[in-house]
């Protein structure tokens, strides 16, 4: 692992970074597939923390738990590319902030 | 026969029930006689049972079964059976035979004929109940039954909201009396340990002196509810409203029977009120009290049913005076009389009603002295036994409560007066009835002369209305013997010629003429004073003002309910917290997930503050 050095706070503070972009645009954006992809980027900072964790302490556990998360996202890009498709087919549109019939 | 005195009240009840339940389906011929036949069939075993009696006068006692049995509380249902029971079981049978025959053809074109009859049996029998009950909890049961049935008869016609107003009004105020009287059973019994009247009297006597606080408490709360039944003072509003019941039921329950139960309880108790001579004061000064406000306010009626009603309010006031002053035999006589005279008067003004389209007001009948003669001659006996004439049956009995009011120690010869003044007021405004209604021109013709069912019972209680005073009730053995003195003859005199000079008086005045007192009406004092006494004395007003009202007013506050308000605060609340969160439910999704991003910074600041060391 020589000359690959990278301290684990900077792969942290990508990893934050990455979580935070993917928030945001969870929440500015209105487009179903940028509000899916936005979470990919999030889960993905999170199975980053967790591969670099494991690196810094040499346990195999943070691998097991991306390869985890890879299966969730994996299944989550199933039913929200599902949802997306009966979104379209309802309100003939992608912005989510159309499909809100069950506000209070 | 006395074995049998159980029939009595039971053949009139098993008639109502009969009535109540076929009664639409009966041809009317067979609901008459039903009605009819089982009151004169209990008047023909009264009958029998007085003949047997008054051979052999022995006071019986039935106990059929007990009724309740708490404790030592075990009141029975059982007859108590001795001569003022066999007086008040003959008015009732007798009387109110005639006047369900009478109501045959006064109620002929009604269309609830079979309820009007399964009410007044009912009546009938629970007036029995009320008079021949051996103790305070059966008297009590038959005093409610007259009760729910004089409500009942009251509102027959109840399509008419003021009938019905009526008759809630009688009910409402005779249930103030009721309690004072529930209230001195109570009383009775706790003292006492038993509601059995002759054993009560015969325990209390022995429990207690003349003049000891708690009987005259509960004789005091006995007369509440004499009062209240009896329509004296202060409770006497509802009769006169309770004449908007069919006028044969006023004759039965508001002037033979129902109203003089107060007098009956007074008397069958009269051992305990003579524990209590206050009490007995009370009942003397009620009595001559109410007599004279109801002579007053008769004066000046125009409705010839309210006339009858203040009269008989008035001459019950002689019942209670006559209680009051010690004279048991004589309130009881005169009690008997008034049963048989009212009755008669009020069938007549049944009959005149009837035929003269129900026409009430006596200023527009006039001259019926040719046209409806049965009436006529009904009506003339009737006020003369009424005014208390002289050989008439009321000269007799108001005779002798004056002669014993005037023996009475202390205010004696005070009492002796003021029934005086009330014996002129009553033959003036029975005769003015008399002379305003059947002499003069005739302002309304009648449509039909009485036929013999209304005839019959008026000429056979013309009959009893003339005689009643030569009866001789067989009370000797239940009260106690007065004094036998006779006053000196000038007050016999005074009380004789005083009704005839108030006849006089009313012949004077509405027959001839003669004696123009209308400067004395249209003077202001004489306007203002008719006027009052016209209106009841205010008492009405003064009732509505002090109680009615309050009552009204105090209702229509707790109509919105000011304790569920709370309720309603803590309701309020709670919504608009609902309101304000279901805002926040916009359905958008990026709003949640700022919520949520924002709940999740909140809640990690708070968790980082609480244990820092977690970093």
């Amino acid at each position: 692992m020589d000359g690959l050095n990278i301290p684990l706070n900077h792969i942290l503070l990508v990893s934050s970074l990455l979580f935070a972009i993917g928030m945001m645009g969870l929440m500015i954006r209105r487009n179903i597939i940028f509000i899916l992809m936005s979470l990919e980027v999030m889960l993905n900072s999170a199975a980053l923390a967790f591969v670099a964790a494991g690196a810094h302490w040499g346990q195999p556990d943070g691998q097991i738990v991306f390869m985890l998360i890879l299966t969730v996202a994996a299944a989550e890009v199933a039913v929200g590319l599902g949802l997306v498709l009966q979104v379209q087919k309802r309100f003939k549109t992608l912005d989510m902030d159309h499909a809100n019939r069950m506000r209070g | 026969m006395r074995e049998l005195i159980w029939l009595i009240p039971l053949i009139p009840l098993l008639s109502s029930v009969t009535l109540m339940l076929a009664g639409s389906r009966l041809p009317r011929l067979l609901i008459g006689i039903t009605g009819v036949g089982s009151v004169g069939l209990a008047a023909l075993l009264t009958l029998a049972t007085g003949l047997d009696f008054l051979a052999n006068p022995e006071i019986f006692q039935l106990t059929l079964w007990t009724w309740i049995q708490v404790g030592s509380f075990a009141p029975g249902v059982a007859f108590y059976f001795d001569g003022l029971t066999l007086v008040m079981m003959s008015v009732i049978t007798g009387v109110g035979f005639l006047i369900h025959l009478f109501s045959t053809e006064f109620m002929e074109q009604d269309e609830s004929y079979a309820r009007y009859f399964a009410y007044l049996n009912m009546f009938v029998a629970a007036m029995l109940v009320l008079v021949m009950a051996d103790n305070l909890l059966l008297l009590y049961l038959g005093w409610e039954g007259v009760g729910v049935c004089s409500y009942l008869l009251v509102g027959f016609w109840y399509q008419n909201s003021a009938n019905g107003q009526a008759a809630r009004k009688a009910f409402i105020v005779t249930r103030i009396g009721d309690t004072a009287m529930a209230l001195g059973l109570f009383l009775l019994f706790t003292e006492l340990g038993t509601l059995d009247i002759q054993a009560m009297v015969g325990i209390a006597n022995e429990t207690w002196q003349v003049g000891d606080n708690i009987p005259l408490i509960a004789c005091l709360l006995l007369l509440a509810g004499a009062v209240g039944k009896s329509a004296q003072l202060p409770l006497h509003t509802w009769l006169p409203d309770a004449m908007a019941g069919p006028t044969p039921v006023s004759a039965l329950i508001h002037a033979a029977t129902m109203v003089t139960a107060g007098v009956y309880l007074i008397a069958r108790t009269h051992g305990l009120f003579l524990l209590a001579p206050e009490a007995m004061m009370a009942v003397a000064v009620i009595g001559i009290a109410t007599t004279l406000m109801a002579a007053f306010t008769a004066l000046m009626q125009s409705d010839i049913k309210r006339i009858l009603a203040y009269s008989t309010i008035s001459q019950i006031g002689y019942m209670f005076l006559a209680l009051g002053v010690g004279a048991w035999t004589a309130g009881i006589f005169h009690l008997m009389t008034h049963a048989f005279f009212k009755a008669l008067l009020f069938l007549g003004s049944g009959a005149i009603i009837h035929c003269l389209h129900h026409e009430h007001n006596i200023f527009k009948m006039g001259g019926l002295r040719t046209r409806m003669p049965v009436t006529f001659w009904s009506f003339m006996i009737g006020s003369a036994a009424l005014a208390a004439l002289p050989m008439t049956s009321g000269f007799f009995s108001k005779d002798q409560i004056l002669l014993q009011a005037y023996q009475m120690p202390g205010m004696g010869p005070w009492l002796w007066l003021a029934g005086l003044l009330g014996a002129l007021l009553t033959a003036i405004y029975s005769f003015r009835l008399v002379f305003v209604v059947f002499f003069g021109g005739a302002k309304t013709e009648p449509d039909k002369d009485t036929g013999w069912r209304m005839a019959l019972p008026l000429t056979v209680l013309c009959g009893l209305s003339l005689i009643g005073g030569y009866f001789i009730i067989p009370v000797q053995d239940v009260f106690p013997v007065g004094s036998g003195d006779h006053p000196a003859h000038w007050v016999e005199y005074v009380s004789i010629s005083v009704p005839l000079f108030g006849v006089l008086l009313a012949y004077l005045i509405f027959h001839t003429g003669q004696l123009r007192v209308d400067s004395l009406v249209n003077s202001r004092i004489g306007k203002t004073l008719g006027q009052f006494w016209l209106s009841g004395w205010g008492i009405d007003w003064l009732y509505d003002r002090l109680f009615v009202r309050p009552y009204y007013a105090l209702s229509g506050m707790l109509k919105s309910e000011p304790v569920d308000a709370i309720y309603g605060l803590i309701v309020a609340i709670n919504q608009t917290f609902n309101h304000w969160l279901s805002v926040t439910q916009t359905g958008r999704m990026r709003w949640y997930i700022v919520s949520m991003v924002f709940g999740l910074v909140v809640l990690l600041t708070l968790a980082l503050q609480i244990s820092p060391e977690v970093l």
